[in-house]
């Protein structure tokens, strides 16, 4: 009897250890982040300011704002979605829709956007370079760091875009063929549709992983701080931005505080507006059945 | 049955839009020429402002200007990706296929921490501290401290140029962090008071009048100044080139003369270079 | 399911396809393949420009060579991949037990509310760009470090800064395997009178092991080709690391430190960089995803 109430004694020791030790860790974590957060705060907080986000760099970005790189930024993520949107979600439907998983084509095309995932960031710059720069004589533009950004943006939208179209019941289907509605039109006026809050969300998170690409774009769509003119026009990304300033510019370390918070924050607001898109889908999914 | 179609009609539709758009803000911008330049990090700056004095004289025209190093200045004027390189060094014998046109003279100096003692290192000293052989602040008259031997990575011309005067080669040097741009390097100096690094010496002047916490050392006893590069008498100077592939023709000949001319005097001065004119 | 999709929505053999059907098929077909396409386009592209130096360099070189001194045509990328692997395995055996640690906390310790806003943290941290993790490890973790060891620049701060970046990926992973569990399985151990953290230890995570180590490959993925946070606090000196405290340059950084100022055989052995680093992720993607497909058999 004594023995099994020593037996117990240690485990509940033992649980009693696991618990605080994993608390802690939570806690650790916790504080790493908040360090990191206050650190931002502390340094940007002051220099943030509406003409920050309007005026352009002066004086390698010590004074001035970062004006032309919101421009540059935003024109860069246009090009990348236009170029990987319509592709991705062409990609996510042919693999939901029209092939089995297992057959060859829809096989090879999902192992190669598997492979695609993993590439690392500063391969993709160094075949923007290659290809985009130097082989379609691009040089150092927008276009082409939007079109590298568009290669890196593609796994994303599609594996999101197809779960959302294979969580679509498959009593639409069966409805949809019933009304003798060809496969095509089932596609664009019913599935698409009833997949669309999956679709933003996924194209929300897309742009988050744009705004915060450095290393493809360094390559690609240059250094240049100013408003840029056109698309074939090298642009600066507001990561390279904040890059540029912490490595290469001494006394550049508040406007790259705030820079960094700028970032931080349109990211956050991106991630909760696809966070609201994923819970207001999952929500009408649970009232639709 | 034709919302595929539709919707594709619509997206290139929009797509057409956009490129056209982009298009007529071009002219609106009216950047209808364009010039690239691109290579050395120490003459970018320079070459900057020059560009948009330059501009300001001819408003159809962009001039981009785009860092790399003097290596990427070359490379990008021979295969014709940039209109005009910048190579902050004379052009070696196996690059003579290019055309080169100084614009100013620079000078490479040593910096340390402002708050280090040391206020002059001979050539053996530097060649020992570079090399690792010595190790300590201490052993050149300065305080107990590692010494942080802040060396450039491959391909930059301050690098070459330093490696020439200590008759020194690369795989030589015991360095604890290895920097890309002039910039970083005063940064890092700035950060750390036992580094030692060397940069342009224009980008440290520049540096040391915005109150950047660095010094610059003399070399061979010669203060490490515009003035004694302008007079010729500090050891480690250099030409600051524009380079191109051919004889520069047009609107590129008509900046590189700009370049040149009287008319930017104040900015090389700006940036503490020398004008060539003067020298 | 009984029927694949692909039988319920064709109509029966009977109907002929309408035109318009087999067009979208084939745009679409065209689209993946684009996509799929892209892959072998990359890999094309990047072993094209590294094969001068593949020619002009024999394979060995590249590990035995004295030094990485590309202006005296010494190319030894021996001292990167080993950077690389020290920077990546540091920050794994960091993460992994934090990443599983914050993964049971959420699914077992924390009430619901607390797991709730956990979560959301832990997704957010995984949401701060790679060159803000830099620049912040750059401004603050530097100096720290150099106060207890010159020059602060160095592997510790890497792994840090690295185990900060994948912690995410592994708790988010670890978290989804945890909740894949079955619940008659805890039911079953919490009948049998099992303590939390035996359940935990005896049940839980022997049923979540391979997806939680699918994620730690992922994790390990994204270490090893991360490249402004590492290039940004490491200090980038070629050598072979002696201790935490000594800089080093892993392949990514290289590639950026040099890439702009590189031309010839400099250039292409800097793609080959590249190319070293894309076959090491996709070994280990293939891994990942094989442990990924034999959990669900």
């Amino acid at each position: 009897m004594s023995e099994t109430v020593s037996v117990k004694l240690i485990h509940a020791h033992r649980d009693r250890f696991a618990q605080l030790t994993i608390c802690f860790v939570a806690f650790l974590v916790c504080a790493a982040f908040v360090w990191i957060v206050s650190d931002l705060v502390r340094g940007g907080w002051a220099h943030l300011s509406w003409d920050f986000l309007v005026d352009s760099p002066r004086d390698a970005g010590r004074a001035g704002g970062i004006g032309p790189i919101l421009v540059s930024t935003a024109l860069i993520l246009l090009i990348a979605l236009m170029a990987a949107l319509p592709l991705g979600w062409m990609t996510a439907a042919l693999l939901a829709e029209y092939v089995s998983a297992s057959g060859g084509f829809g096989y090879a095309v999902r192992y190669s956007l598997q492979v695609l995932a993993g590439v690392p960031s500063i391969v993709f710059g160094l075949f923007g370079n290659a290809f985009f720069s130097i082989y379609l004589g691009m040089g150092f533009s927008i276009l082409s760091g939007g079109l590298t950004l568009a290669c890196m943006l593609l796994p994303i939208l599609v594996s999101t875009a197809e779960s959302g179209l294979r969580a679509v019941p498959d009593a639409y289907r069966l409805s949809a063929a019933a009304l003798g509605m060809s496969r095509a039109t089932t596609l664009f006026r019913l599935l698409l549709p009833a997949a669309a809050p999956a679709l933003a969300a996924g194209l929300l998170l897309g742009i988050g992983r744009a705004m915060a690409e450095t290393a493809a774009l360094l390559f690609t769509s240059g250094y240049v701080d100013r408003m840029p003119g056109s698309l074939l026009d090298s642009g600066r990304s507001l990561a390279i931005h904040i890059f540029d300033l912490s490595m290469n510019v001494s006394g550049g370390d508040a406007p790259a505080h705030a820079s960094a918070l700028v970032l931080i924050v349109a990211l956050l607001l991106i991630n909760m507006v696809a966070m609201w898109f994923t819970i207001g889908w999952q929500r009408r999914r649970i009232v639709s059945e | 049955m034709k919302p595929a179609l539709t919707l594709i009609m619509r997206y290139m539709l929009f797509a057409i839009a956009l490129l056209l758009g982009s298009g007529w803000s071009l002219s609106g911008n009216a950047a209808s020429q364009k010039l690239i330049l691109t290579g050395a990090s120490t003459i970018a700056p320079l070459a900057g402002e020059i560009a948009r004095r330059f501009e300001s004289l001819h408003p159809s025209l962009r001039v981009d200007v785009q860092t790399g190093g003097s290596a990427r200045g070359i490379s990008d004027a021979r295969n014709g990706i940039a209109s005009i390189g910048m190579v902050s060094r004379t052009l070696k014998p196996e690059e003579n296929d290019l055309h080169a046109h100084t614009i100013a003279w620079d000078g490479v100096g040593i910096i340390l921490h402002a708050n280090n003692q040391v206020t002059a290192l001979s050539q053996q000293q530097m060649i020992g501290i570079y090399t690792g052989n010595i190790v300590n602040w201490k052993a050149v008259g300065g305080q107990d401290a590692p010494i942080t031997v802040v060396n450039k990575a491959e391909g930059r011309s301050t690098l070459e140029l330093f490696l020439n005067y200590l008759k020194l080669k690369n795989s030589d040097i015991k360095p604890h962090v290895i920097i890309g741009d002039n910039a970083q390097g005063v940064k890092t100096v700035a950060g750390n008071p036992n580094a030692i690094s060397y940069v342009s010496i224009g980008a440290a002047e520049y540096e040391i009048t915005r109150g950047t916490a660095i010094k610059l050392l003399p070399l061979d006893g010669v203060a490490a100044s515009v003035v004694n590069v302008r007079n010729g008498t500090f050891p480690l100077s250099r030409p600051l080139n524009l380079v191109t592939r051919g004889a520069p023709q047009g609107l590129i000949r008509d900046f590189i003369e700009f370049a040149r001319s009287e008319q930017v005097h104040d900015l090389v001065e700006a940036q503490y270079f020398v004008p060539i004119s003067v020298r | 399911m009984i029927w694949s999709k692909h039988s319920i929505s064709s109509p029966s053999a009977s109907a002929e396809p309408a035109p318009v059907d087999k067009l979208v098929l084939w745009l679409l077909r065209g689209g993946a393949g684009i996509a799929a396409a892209l892959v072998l386009l990359i890999l094309l592209f990047v072993t094209v420009e590294s094969w001068p130096a593949l020619r002009h360099i024999s394979v060995e070189r590249f590990l035995t060579d004295p030094s990485w001194n590309p202006g005296e045509s010494k190319y030894n990328l021996a001292p990167m991949l080993s950077g690389t692997l020290y920077a990546a395995g540091g920050a794994l055996l960091l993460a992994t037990p934090l990443g599983i640690a914050s993964a049971l906390f959420i699914a077992y310790y924390a009430s619901p509310r607390t797991a709730g806003i956990y979560r959301r943290l832990i997704e957010l941290l995984a949401g701060i760009p790679s060159v803000v993790y830099g620049f912040w490890g750059l401004t603050t973790l530097v100096p720290l470090i150099n106060q207890l060891h010159p020059p602060g620049a160095s592997l510790l701060a890497g792994i840090l800064v690295l185990t900060l970046m994948i912690l995410p990926t592994i708790t988010l992973t670890a978290h989804a395997a945890l909740l894949a569990v079955p619940g008659e399985y805890l039911r079953g151990a919490a009948a049998l009178g099992m303590s939390r953290w035996g359940m935990i230890h005896g049940v839980a995570l022997p049923a979540s092991k391979t997806g939680i180590v699918a994620g730690i490959m992922l994790a390990t993925g994204r270490a090893i080709g991360e490249t402004m946070a590492v290039l940004m606090v490491t200090g980038n000196v070629v050598r072979h690391a002696d201790s935490l405290f000594d800089p080093v340059r892993t392949l990514a950084a290289n590639i950026v430190l040099e890439m702009a100022y590189a031309m010839n055989d400099h250039r292409a052995a800097l793609f080959v960089s590249g190319l070293t680093l894309m076959l090491l992720v996709m070994v280990l993607s293939g891994v990942a995803g094989w442990l990924g497909r034999t959990r669900h058999v």
